[in-house]
């Protein structure tokens, strides 16, 4: 009976530790940016560098002056790669801390996790990861590359480079479903037939029977939208067995949290891919970019495709904001809607006023000695397969994910 | 000794509730509400193996799938019906079906123990893999997509029931949850104060002896199991009701790693320990999430050796026998105390 | 005819890394009846010994076959002597104390290596068997599995120290009484254990990338395998695994991967259902 009363006791303890938490918002002067991240746990290795290029892109900001005289000030959260502590952190940043603009989320899920609370408590809020497309809702703003800015491109260069049998091997879960379904309309549009698809759950990581299949179906190309540390193994499989000078290998996903790296020069050459951004991209905006991350952070080695989206994504809010003349939401979400655009490490990028998704330039590339060669580029590609759902010009009340059918 | 008994149990439901009802109303002056909520789910998740593992003996290595279970029967039907009070109903009792099926194929085939552990294991992990590997467009229950790795977004929270549009959500979500669990905790302590809660105790502590009385242990056991497991249900279906979105990690062996932990620190064979265990534990967890000095797994890992080493029967007990030692020494015990001294010499 | 022989391969390769996985936990529970739910972060930690070794220019096959099972057969001696000789003959605490210990593992090698997907390249080229490819590798595997169980019955059956090993395992207040201290045994026992688990590690670290998460693909899978083998440790081992590769191999080809997976599962609870004991318990028995 008396147990209650050291509950009570457990509470006070409570107390003491609640009071050592980061108190209550910033003062009115800043602009205050919320970031929700997982920068520990499975998905760290595309969390770090992506809050990495977050603070970069604050800091660089605050170091000409900040934003309409006023400075910005950064609110993170570690998400540790749990869904239930996005929940949690984005209700903190809404309500307690009350930020102007989130920047986050990483997964699929992690995104629709929060993107309700977001726009409930009328928070705008920026998704700066390639992902499956699809999203309509006017409070969002999504910089990354979507399934069609890829395979549009990837999936002719490859075809030409090998032939016109494809087998696809993608990731079980929305994004490889959906990607593995546009790979399959470009692979006809051109010409050319899908002999199977197979959808590989993201902890798998034997291949060997795969590996079998594949020759048996014998095509000319496999496209391999694999997502992951497990399905890494597949192309360290693939090598192993000597299937890499016999059949071509294109992926979407592949080097977006740098794989790349990790397989050896051997294995990893040759694979085509098409991305918004490499670290081999030879212009003057990209390297001023690496050199300024190599003063913040020493090493350039761990940009990542999903790092540059966030610093543009970043760039372009700013920009919005600069533009609307205010932070609030609904200026700034109509001042991004005038089709800001910024000259990024990646080239031009752009929002798309219909979709609130960007306009930008897709670099088709082949892994060489554990980097990504540039092979050719095409500018602005548009957003088409977002574009051929979601309008939120002429539906601005719109708040769902839309499944694309193709 | 019925009437005292009698006496004493109403004596406690009364300290319970007062006591709760401070809790409740004082808890959210420390702590935000939204993760309170959780807090207080936890709570009820972990109490729900608190009693089939801390007063049946049953170590489930699975708690999670039914947690799991409990939010996705609660996502599907919510899609599908629009309103959230046959949806609460059914992720309960479906879930207990579920168990009820499960156990009775584990108790009548004499499972213990350790073999238990694996079989609960391995429904946990096809779960899992299943509920992961639907993606595909081809995996609609109703309305509702499965929707594989990224899990079921947007369905109906928890409403007032019969009001689809009055929606129960932060500081009301609270204590609605804050109020379910004292209710689930004292039926809890009605179940184990009933003949069925002693006879489970019994077979606990001796299983071959209470079937040679004539009980049938298998028929007992796997109708505490299913208990065990509509309150995990339940727990389930207000945490995705709180999260507004369930995905397959509910399911993960992770998930069911932590639920004993948090039987374990907080003390198992007693009520309140899982529920102080689990809460926390969790509020431990999303306290570590501000600072990136020490990984938290480790924290947790750490956590959970040094009290199978050193406390073994975990916090509550251990607190609970420093109490009694310390207030002992004025109160009424100590005549106890001394004369068991006196007459170990 | 070639296809045939591809899939007999992919089938022995199944069963050869299912004995793999699950040797070292089957040598620790079928000995001491101690259940090591760290055996998967024993396995990551043979990994990275395995890859760490390789980058400082360690030929990759002495990285493999002596320094990882070495080195994580050292951290098993430690972790024995500070956690689990406390806990002998309490078989859930020591379960609880082991899954501690594989988080506490998983930390450590996420602050020292960082959760980034590393590894290293296979060795052993793949070749041509008529129109097919074949990983080399995975004859190397199904050769070291062998060469393992071979090596366990040889010690058990064949060796002074196997004897009172299986002494101890069987009445170990006889073997005290003997002049043999349980306390050494068992110490002993959990060295050559973790060193297998190291081993099975370092072996499957080239065919895959490597987090500090690694382990949890492994633990399921081997304890499901041991406790489905039941009482005789090597019978146990090679009959379970060769029930379980077969089932999931037979699905993996004819249906999915994961579909085979789930076959394992689903074969497992049969399993258990039909002999709650697992197989040993009703075959082999009394066989070692």
């Amino acid at each position: 009976m008396s147990l209650k009363r050291r509950e009570f006791l457990g509470g006070t303890a409570a107390l003491t530790t609640a009071a050592l938490l980061p108190g209550a918002a910033l003062a009115a002067d800043t602009i205050t940016l919320g970031s929700i991240l997982d920068t520990s746990g499975n998905f760290d290795a595309y969390g770090k560098p992506m809050d990495q290029a977050m603070r970069l892109a604050v800091a660089e900001i605050n170091a000409t002056g900040g934003l309409l005289g006023r400075e910005v000030a950064v609110k993170a959260y570690d998400t540790q790669s749990d869904m239930a502590l996005y929940s949690q952190y984005a209700n903190r940043l809404t309500r307690q801390d009350q930020v102007d603009v989130v920047h986050g989320g990483i997964l699929s899920a992690s995104r629709e996790a929060i993107r309700q609370t977001m726009r409930r408590s009328e928070t705008l809020y920026f998704y700066n990861v390639q992902y499956e497309g699809g999203v309509c809702d006017r409070n969002i703003f999504v910089t990354g590359v979507t399934p069609t800015q890829q395979v549009e491109v990837l999936v002719p260069y490859a075809m030409k480079k090998s032939g016109p049998k494809v087998h696809i091997l993608a990731a079980d879960y929305n994004y490889g479903q959906i990607t593995a379904r546009w790979i399959k309309k470009f692979v006809e549009d051109n010409g050319g037939e899908v002999v199977a698809t197979d959808f590989f759950p993201l902890d798998v990581s034997d291949f060997g029977s795969t590996i079998t299949k594949i020759q048996q179906t014998a095509p000319d190309l496999v496209v391999a939208p694999l997502v992951g540390g497990a399905h890494l193994s597949f192309f360290r499989q693939w090598a192993a067995a000597g299937m890499k000078d016999k059949i071509a290998l294109a992926s979407t996903t592949m080097g977006v949290g740098n794989e790349h790296k990790v397989l050896t020069a051997e294995e990893g050459n040759g694979i085509m891919v098409a991305y918004n951004y490499s670290q081999e991209l030879d212009t003057p905006e990209n390297k001023a970019f690496k050199a300024k991350w190599e003063e913040a952070y020493g090493d350039t080695s761990a940009i990542h495709e999903l790092a540059v989206s966030t610093y543009q994504g970043i760039l372009l809010w700013a920009e919005g904001v600069r533009t609307a003349g205010t932070t609030d939401r609904m200026p700034v979400i109509e001042a991004l809607e005038t089709g800001v655009s910024i000259v990024g490490p990646a080239g031009n990028i752009a929002i798309d006023p219909q979709t609130h998704h960007a306009t930008l330039d897709v670099h088709i590339m082949e892994v060489q000695d554990q980097g990504m060669t540039v092979v050719e580029t095409l500018n602005q590609v548009e957003p088409l397969d977002t574009q051929a759902v979601c309008n939120l010009q002429e539906n601005p009340d719109d708040n769902k994910q839309y499944e694309i059918q193709i | 000794m019925g009437g005292s008994a009698t006496r004493s149990a109403a004596r406690e439901v009364i300290l319970t509730l007062v006591v709760a009802a401070i809790l409740i109303a004082a808890m959210p002056l420390l702590i935000g509400t939204y993760t309170l909520t959780v807090l207080v789910i936890y709570g009820m998740l972990g109490l729900s193996l608190g009693l089939i593992w801390g007063f049946g003996g049953i170590l489930c290595f699975g708690q999670a799938a039914f947690f799991g279970l409990g939010a996705y029967i609660y996502a599907i039907s919510a899609v599908n019906i629009g309103e959230s009070t046959l949806p609460m109903i059914l992720a309960v009792l479906l879930t207990a079906g579920f168990a009820l099926l499960l156990g009775a194929m584990m108790f009548y085939g004499r499972l213990t123990d350790v073999y238990l552990g694996v079989i609960t294991l391995v429904v946990t992990l096809i779960l899992f893999k299943f509920i992961n590997s639907t993606a595909g467009p081809q995996y609609v229950i109703g309305e509702a997509r499965l929707g594989g790795f990224n899990g079921i977004p947007g369905f109906q929270t928890l409403n007032v029931p019969g009001d689809p549009g009055a929606y129960i959500w932060g500081d009301a979500l609270y204590y609605v949850c804050a109020v379910a669990l004292v209710i689930v905790f004292l039926l809890v302590t009605w179940l184990l104060r009933s003949s069925f809660g002693r006879i489970a105790v019994g077979i606990r502590e001796n299983e071959t002896r209470m079937a040679l009385m004539g009980y049938d242990v298998a028929a007992r056991k796997t109708v505490l199991f299913a208990i065990g497991a509509a309150i995990a249900g339940l727990a389930g279906a207000l945490f995705a009701s709180w999260a507004e979105i369930v995905t397959p990690t509910l399911f993960s062996l992770g998930q069911s790693a932590e639920i004993i932990i948090w039987c374990i620190v907080g003390g198992l064979g007693t009520r309140l320990g899982p529920v102080v265990g689990a809460a926390g534990l969790a509020y431990l967890e999303f306290v570590l999430g501000q600072q990136s000095m020490i990984d938290n797994t480790l924290i947790m890992g750490l956590v959970l050796v040094i009290f199978v080493l050193f406390l073994p029967r975990g916090l509550v007990p251990a607190i609970a026998s420093l109490w009694q030692g310390s207030v002992g020494a004025f109160g009424r015990r100590r005549p106890v105390r001394r004369m068991r001294r006196a007459r170990h010499g | 005819m070639d296809i045939s022989f591809v899939i007999l391969v992919e089938m022995l390769y199944a069963v050869a890394s299912l004995v793999l996985i699950s040797a070292g936990l089957a040598v620790v529970f079928g000995m001491m009846k101690v259940i090591n739910l760290a055996h998967g972060e024993f396995m990551m930690m043979g990994g990275y010994a395995t890859i760490t070794a390789v980058g400082l220019g360690v030929n990759v096959f002495v990285a493999m076959l002596v320094i990882a099972p070495l080195i994580v057969g050292l951290i098993g001696l430690v972790v024995e002597r500070l956690v689990i000789r406390h806990l002998y003959g309490r078989l859930v605490d020591t379960m609880l104390a082991t899954w501690g210990l594989s988080l506490m593992f998983i930390g450590l090698a996420t602050m020292i290596f960082g959760n980034t997907t590393t590894g290293i390249s296979t060795p052993i080229a793949g070749f041509a068997v008529g129109d097919y490819q074949i990983n080399g590798y995975n004859f190397f595997i199904i050769v070291v599995a062998i060469l393992l169980v071979i090596a366990l019955y040889a010690l058990f059956r064949g060796t002074r120290a196997g004897l009172i090993a299986r002494g101890t395992m069987q009445r170990s207040d006889m073997a005290a009484a003997l002049g043999y201290s349980p306390d050494r045994i068992y110490m002993a026992t959990f060295f050559c254990g973790s060193a297998l688990s190291g081993l099975a590690g370092a072996i499957l670290a080239p065919l895959v990338g490597l987090v500090p998460t690694s382990g949890g693909a492994y633990i399921a899978k081997a304890f499901i395998t041991v406790i489905a083998g039941g009482p005789s440790l090597i019978a146990g081992l090679v009959s379970s695994a060769t029930t379980f590769g077969f089932v999931s191999q037979v699905f993996t080809f004819a249906i999915s991967p994961v579909i085979g997976e789930v076959a394992l599962l689903i074969a497992a609870v049969i399993l258990l259902r039909a002999m709650p004991q697992g197989i040993t318990s009703r075959f082999f028995r009394g066989k070692l």
